[in-house]
């Protein structure tokens, strides 16, 4: 009897126990997730070692040493020997592209015109590819994907997290920047046009005046529409003496009707977003530092094999790269002279950097950023400049670094999971975390 | 100028051989392949042959040596492809789906840069392949990267001094379109089993006439049949390129009916008809991707093809098939397999004396042993780690690359150059023989 006394005695203590260490730790809401990691590599700060990320629902609510941190009994815990930031591929086609490389799965290219800025990549990407799995099963969650390098301008890019069954789930940023190619990638050679780079670089300031054009009689009929309106508003009896004015024949300019193509490339300059230009040969890199000298336009390098020739000029302008993929194939053509070390170079010389998959139109149907970060560190760049190549610096690169690239309190719950270091071969990503949600487990 | 160049002749560089004299590389780890890793091994190389190794005290030295010490390095074997693009070189045309008269000897431009980029990738031996795009794209050749200035002096040969290659085939996708090419598989398969036929038939006309020893019964020179023939008889391996699970079993089907030697290439679905390749005693040469698609056939490719063909029991090699993945990462394919499962053992295996049994010259290369040629590389660390570099290739004692030399390096890191044609070492009198060529 006194026994089973003592064990009722016993069990409430305990719930007592578990709710007063429920309200204390969580007042608020409940831990979904835990990662409990050997080496923590947050992007802010120094490595934390034994330490633990708390997630809450789908963001990051606490991480720091585990003798700080307390992880809830309730709590799902992951374990792992190294922790990194969700990986971030600056540049990819993921999405655009699918895996079976036939003609219904690819929406990357539309041949019919050199210069169609008002495709949208977001009324294009498939969420249930299957390279979106696999690139997610290696601990990428973020990419910038979108149209491909290989006409004048091709359409546009948007920023993904690899998860969700619908673009809406997905989508980050609906338009991230215009991409556009300079050089041989964009040239077609006899017969067709552009069928020189001159022509091609004619083809596209004209492109751009047509569009400034465009934007000043927005602008013209706007600023009309609103002085007109301002007059009604600011005294009553203007209308009259505004009519007058309009019928002695000088018309308020009209708005034009709407253009696609205009508005998408008014954008880039208007420095809403950044013009995304892929160019490999140092000429044509330094046509694309001309052209946004020209008509004072933002750009992104991509690609840049040769950039190491013109790297002052790149800093001097103030452009960002997204350097081509390290195993990239450069036996002949405009890439012929590229280096495994580029990235290292740029690096070093403080331009800022970001590492891609990039666009392959055969196999592998997607590189994967996480193995040519890796190439990258071995090739000068190191284990700490390739790891922020694909995660810190690639989001402040893309605008998105207030939410993901880092494990901080506050940001998104996207988190990659490695039994070793992430850049070794050998190495497995044991899970995938993306907004707080386990999308990948297991050794891939 | 005689004083030159004997100035050049006593200024060659520490690694390579005086031509005759022998040379050992110590303090080494070694991983011979087929015998256990030597920690503070010894290599004696004399005459481009491997006279002994083993662990330093345990080998007797030949005095006369060139004593070179790899402070800690690691060799291993030069590493073989037994598929291969490199050289610039077709085989077939377009004209039709079935070429055996075509050599990929006759197209080979042993200046290409690709080749120098291999070498700094340890790669020592390749299989170069015509192709693709055929049920058979022509005889592929058996090269060393030797540095050789004609590709006759590249070439391996047999011991009758006979030029070595295998026949290039394939199946599935890669061979269908247009007439006079397959539209189907089964088109496919007919196709290549009349060829055969009709050289099972002018062998058996050759025979005939010198079993009679009669002339005039000798059926004219078929330069396509005469390959075929060499397929027949053996003296050809065929190297089949085919993925899907269904081709591989209709390349071994015609294997068996015809009794030619084979081996299966890429094979990514080989993980889905793996005991049927045991069952066929096929090796297997495998291709690592980064991811997969691409084509329809390779839509089930997986990193783990070489871990499961390897529990299986199959005989695995990898290859890179160059320009489809870059020569100088090879050792990255045999990783992203242990990766996916497969032992290191068996995964360093496959990039050398697998490779080396597949083309039929495991007597010669493949491992480190002695008497075999003196192909190995020295590596700065473990060679299925990404950090890892190869900072020395030697083929057959001679050193043809060394990290260490800013023309050489160009060749393993890329820039500007690095993929124009390059001059072989020829004269280049400041280095002298056996010197660095570039």
């Amino acid at each position: 009897m006194l026994r089973k006394f003592n064990m009722k005695q016993n069990a409430i203590q305990t719930m007592v126990a578990m709710v007063s260490l429920l309200l204390s730790v969580q007042p608020l809401t409940a831990q979904t997730l835990a990662v409990r990691g050997k080496t923590i590599y947050t992007m802010a700060g120094d490595p934390i070692e034994d330490g633990v990320v708390l997630i809450d629902g789908k963001r990051i609510q606490r991480l720091g040493a585990s003798a700080q941190v307390t992880i809830p009994d309730d709590c799902r815990v992951l374990e792992a020997n190294v922790v990194v930031p969700g990986l971030i591929d600056a540049h990819a086609t993921i999405g655009l592209t699918g895996y079976l490389n036939q003609a219904q799965d690819q929406d990357v290219l539309e041949r019919s015109s050199p210069i169609q800025p008002e495709l949208r990549a977001l009324d294009a990407y498939n969420p249930r590819e299957r390279l979106v799995e696999w690139a997610r099963s290696f601990g990428v969650t973020t990419v910038h994907t979108g149209h491909a390098p290989g006409e004048i301008i091709s359409g546009q890019t948007m920023i993904a997290k690899l998860t969700g069954s619908s673009v809406n789930d997905a989508v980050i940023k609906p338009t991230a920047m215009i991409a556009c190619t300079l050089g041989d990638g964009a040239v077609k050679g006899e017969q067709k046009s552009p069928g020189t780079r001159s022509k091609a670089v004619a083809m596209l300031r004209s492109e751009l005046l047509a569009a400034q054009a465009y934007m000043r009689k927005v602008e013209r009929a706007e600023a009309a529409a609103t002085e007109s309106s301002d007059g009604d508003t600011s005294a009553n009896g203007d209308d009259e003496v505004k009519d007058s004015e309009d019928g002695e024949g000088k018309k308020s300019p009209q708005k034009p009707d709407r253009n696609l193509r205009y508005e998408a490339l008014g954008w880039v300059l208007k420095k809403e977003m950044p013009l995304l230009v892929t160019a490999h040969r140092a000429h044509d890199i330094s046509v694309a530092l001309r052209l946004a000298r020209e008509f004072d336009i933002d750009i992104v390098l991509d690609g840049a094999a040769e950039a190491y020739l013109v790297a002052d000029a790149i800093k001097d302008a103030g452009v960002p790269v997204i350097v081509h993929p390290t195993m990239m194939r450069s036996h002949r053509g405009s890439t012929e002279n590229a280096s495994m070390e580029t990235a290292a170079k740029l690096a070093t010389l403080g331009i800022p950097m970001a590492m891609q998959s990039g666009y392959e139109s055969y196999v592998p149907k997607t590189r994967i950023v996480l193995f040519e970060a890796g190439i990258a560190a071995a090739y000068g760049l190191g284990f700490d400049g390739a790891l922020r190549a694909c995660t810190i610096d690639a989001a402040k690169l893309l605008g998105i670094d207030q939410r993901v690239g880092s494990i901080e309190a506050g940001k998104d719950a996207d988190l990659a999971l490695y039994d070793g270091d992430p850049f070794e071969y050998t190495t497995h990503c044991t899970a995938t975390i993306i907004n707080g949600e386990v999308l990948h487990e297991g050794e891939r | 100028m005689f004083g030159l160049m004997v100035a050049a002749w006593l200024a060659v560089p520490v690694g390579s051989a005086l031509a005759g004299g022998p040379t050992v590389y110590k303090n080494a780890r070694i991983i011979p392949i087929g015998a256990p890793q030597i920690e503070n091994g010894v290599l004696v190389v004399r005459d481009g042959k491997i006279e002994a190794i083993g662990k330093a005290g345990e080998i007797p030295k030949p005095g006369d040596a060139e004593q070179i010490d790899l402070d800690g390095m690691t060799i291993m074997p030069g590493l073989i492809c037994t598929h291969s693009h490199l050289g610039g070189g077709w085989g077939g045309d377009s004209s039709e789906p079935i070429q055996p008269a075509c050599r990929i000897y006759d197209s080979i431009n042993v200046r290409d840069s690709g080749l120098q980029k291999a070498q700094a990738g340890g790669l020592t031996t390749l299989n170069v392949m015509p192709g693709s795009g055929h049920l058979l794209s022509g005889q592929t050749i058996y090269i060393k990267l030797n540095d050789a200035k004609t590709i006759d002096g590249a070439a391996i040969r047999n011991d009758e001094g006979e030029i070595m290659g295998g026949m290039k085939m394939a199946n599935g996708t890669n061979s269908q379109r247009q007439p006079p090419f397959p539209g189907t598989r089964a088109k496919s398969a007919a196709l290549v089993r009349q060829r055969l036929i009709d050289a099972q038939a002018y062998q058996r006309k050759i025979e005939k006439a010198e079993a009679e020893d009669d002339s005039d019964k000798m059926p004219e020179r078929d330069l396509a049949l005469e390959g075929l023939v060499e397929v027949l008889t053996g003296k050809r391996v065929v190297h089949f390129h085919t993925h899907r699970h269904d081709d591989i079993l209709t390349a071994l089907r015609l294997s068996e009916e015809f009794g030619f030697k084979i081996v299966l290439h890429h094979i990514s679905e080989g993980w889905k008809v793996a005991d049927e390749i045991v069952a066929a005693k096929a090796p297997c040469s495998v291709i690592v991707i980064d991811s997969p698609g691409g084509k329809l056939e390779a839509a089930e490719l997986l990193l783990k093809t070489g871990a499961v063909l390897e529990k299986a029991g199959a005989l695995v090699a990898f290859h890179t098939d160059d320009p489809i993945t870059d020569s100088r990462l090879f050792l990255r394919s045999a990783a992203l397999a242990v990766r996916a499962g497969m032992s290191r053992e068996k995964a360093l295996e496959a990039l050398t004396i697998a490779g080396a049994k597949m083309l039929e010259l495991d007597g010669r290369i493949g491992s480190l042993a002695a008497g075999k040629d003196a192909d190995f590389i020295v590596l700065d660390g473990d060679p299925l780690s990404v950090y890892t570099k190869v900072q020395q290739t030697f083929v057959e004692g001679k050193l043809v690359f060394d990290r260490s030399k800013s023309a050489d390096r160009l060749f393993a890191v890329g820039g500007y150059g690095a993929s124009d044609d390059h001059e072989p070492f020829s004269c280049c009198l400041e280095f002298g023989p056996g010197g660095p060529h570039h």
